[in-house]
């Protein structure tokens, strides 16, 4: 495959941009794992490390007024979306002034008025969330809007998926929908999972324009979706973007991911989309590797200083919760003392 | 004007939300040209061209796809071909759309169809009565009108309320429950109706067992006993207060409700008025419901699965005689 080509569609202050994400994220989830390890963190920690070219890749060629639901190893995504470190800390690190004020945690945060939208554990659910957003964007006659999603393997089994492609292609909505093959769901193997040769497949199943990807490869990422998003913003319906990479961590810190096959390590499949990122800016000439070092320390300053910040914060507490399931307050009275 | 039935009513309630509103859609299996399995929508998608359409057959993409609507502000009404079929958008009911306004602060005005309960010969999968179930998860108004009157202003009180609702609109009432006209005002979401006064003992029921309620509370009227009826009209928010306010007067309460007794709202009654009103009782608190078993198809069997009046009358002097 002529990458030198493939490369050329990509600028270097696009590459360069989307590296910088990445490695932001990659520090920043590192930090994480020392303080779910440190006894500092309230609730799980599941991470991204090895997903971060594609995850990045999809929230890319986003725009103010778009839609993206990410899954839990999209930290990257988020970041290139707007989502920051201080709302990351404060949600990981249950600080009362994050976007869930304690009330959620760690990957199931999102600003969803911003199209920010708030996943939910149940695999394949956002799906259809987004697809709705999308119908009533149409409904209110916005054109030009994309809404992008994540999901891996695992949730392809889902009749969430089923149901959300589905009734996303037959309304032709400006859906894309991205799979991240890490080759396990949980302990999982891809044998387990499905039985189709490949995931990407499933497009012509379902009416829908599909993409295949090598997810260790940032530059291929950011070309293959910024042509599924442009497909897509432009009238083209549902785009399903399959990339293909390995899991780099357990499914949480709590998991050592004993059962990977160490074979796949080795595999080309097993690449650090990070670190061959960084050597492919110092090969083309574009940074030095002392630039990259640079770039790293800069982002763990602000990682380190915010979580100074984050564990000043206050944590929520039960007297200033209201523990209003409703909206609407004329409700709270009925509820007193129930 | 001619009288209008339950199922008109909520195909008014429809119209005129759709009218009203330019944030209103409707969204649903068979909805569309079609108008609906009941008819609950017909000539609304000719009448409001783009606003009212056919979904799949994916309970859990309607769901779904309504709460990612309601997120981007519009507000979907969105209809279950039966109550039944819910189970299969459950996942999207009571941990998307229930959860989103706790968790992120961002209200889910979504109203969800839900065509319940039992008619002659629909059979274990057309029958069942689900209100409980969604009343157990916070977040979910669950409302179960019983009147004409009420299918229509709770349905528009529905569209109009912030928080996901789910209308438990009766199918053995569709037809042959008529009203002459529609109101123009309502009782407040969350409140209880007296529809029957008396001094002897209380029904609280709700849905197509109000009906049945009020047949028994004439028949024992023929023997000198008079019972109060209340209507709960929404099972959750629960009015409390008017239960207990009606069982101050009374001293015995029958709580009559078409679901399962396990955990059911009859349950969730029994168990208000018996740590909040126990003083007022002069009996141990009583309920009736349907059977403990799916619901039989064949009308026989059907008939005496769920409470009926004359059931509902004889637990009612039982309850008279403890």
């Amino acid at each position: 495959m002529p990458t030198q080509k493939e490369d050329a569609s990509v600028t270097k202050s696009d590459y360069i941009k989307a590296y910088r994400v990445m490695l932001l994220a990659r520090v920043l989830e590192e930090k994480l794992a020392s303080l779910y390890r440190g006894g500092m963190i309230k609730g799980g920690v599941f991470l991204g490390r090895g997903q971060e070219a594609l995850s990045v890749s999809v929230a890319m060629p986003l725009r103010k007024g778009d839609i993206y639901a990410p899954l839990i190893r999209d930290q990257a995504g988020r970041m290139a979306f707007g989502d920051t470190v201080l709302d990351t800390l404060r949600t990981y690190l249950g600080s009362q002034l994050g976007p869930m004020r304690g009330r959620d945690g760690n990957i199931h945060r999102g600003r969803p008025r911003e199209g920010y939208y708030a996943m939910i554990s149940h695999l394949g659910s956002m799906i259809p969330a987004v697809a709705g957003g999308l119908l009533a964007r149409r409904l209110k006659g916005e054109t030009g809007i994309v809404g992008a999603t994540c999901i891996g393997d695992g949730g392809t089994s889902t009749g969430a998926f089923h149901e959300g492609l589905n009734a996303a292609a037959v309304e032709k909505l400006p859906l894309v929908l991205v799979v991240a093959n890490n080759q396990y769901a949980y302990s999982t193997p891809n044998a387990r999972q499905f039985a189709c040769d490949d995931l990407v497949d499933k497009a012509i199943g379902y009416g829908v324009a599909g993409h295949k990807v090598d997810a260790t490869d940032l530059a291929a990422c950011l070309k293959t979706l910024r042509k599924a998003v442009k497909a897509a913003r432009g009238g083209g319906g549902p785009q399903l973007v399959v990339g293909d990479l390995l899991r780099l961590v357990g499914h949480g810190e709590h998991d050592d991911g004993s059962y990977v096959d160490p074979a796949l390590k080795k595999a080309h499949v097993g690449g650090d989309c990070v670190l061959l990122a960084a050597k492919h800016i110092v090969k083309q000439g574009w940074a030095t590797e002392d630039d990259c070092a640079k770039w790293r320390r800069e982002a763990e300053e602000e990682v380190n200083a915010t979580v100074d910040k984050v564990r000043r914060e206050p944590s929520p507490t039960a007297e200033d919760d209201d523990w209003a399931a409703f909206s609407n307050s004329d409700f709270a009275e009925i509820y007193a003392g129930a | 004007m001619s009288a209008i039935t339950y199922l008109e009513a909520i195909r008014i309630a429809q119209e005129k939300a759709l009218a009203d509103d330019p944030r209103v859609f409707l969204y649903g299996q068979d909805v569309g040209n079609f108008g609906g399995a009941f008819k609950a929508t017909k000539n609304l998608a000719k009448e409001f061209p783009g606003r009212v359409f056919d979904a799949p057959l994916s309970e859990d993409a309607i769901i779904g796809m309504a709460v990612g609507a309601a997120i981007e502000g519009m507000r979907p009404i969105v209809e279950m071909q039966f109550a039944d079929f819910s189970t299969c958008g459950f996942n999207q009911i009571v941990n998307h759309a229930a959860t989103l306004y706790y968790r992120t602060g961002v209200p889910c005005p979504i109203v969800v169809r839900l065509p319940s309960g039992g008619t002659s010969g629909g059979g274990p999968f057309h029958s069942q009565s689900m209100e409980a179930l969604y009343a157990h998860y916070p977040g979910l108004v669950v409302m179960t009108p019983a009147t004409v009157e009420d299918a229509y202003s709770m349905l528009l009180e529905a569209v109009a309320l912030d928080d996901p609702v789910i209308f438990c609109e009766h199918k053995f009432l569709y037809y042959h429950l008529k009203a002459d006209s529609l109101p123009g005002e309502a009782l407040p979401v969350g409140k209880a109706r007296l529809a029957r006064a008396g001094r002897d003992a209380t029904i609280v029921t709700h849905g197509a067992m109000l009906h049945e309620s009020l047949a028994a509370a004439a028949e024992l009227a023929e023997d000198g006993y008079e019972i109060e009826v209340v209507d709960l009209r929404t099972v959750k928010p629960l009015d409390t207060d008017t239960i207990l306010a009606s069982v101050a007067r009374t001293g015995r309460l029958l709580c009559v409700s078409e679901e399962w007794p396990w955990g059911g709202v009859a349950a969730e009654v029994v168990a208000r008025v018996s740590s909040e009103g126990f003083g007022l009782l002069d009996a141990a608190p009583q309920r009736l419901n349907a059977k403990d078993t799916p619901v039989p198809y064949h009308p026989d069997l059907w008939s005496v699965h769920r409470p009926t009046a004359s059931a509902v009358a004889e637990a009612a002097r039982r309850l008279l005689l403890i």
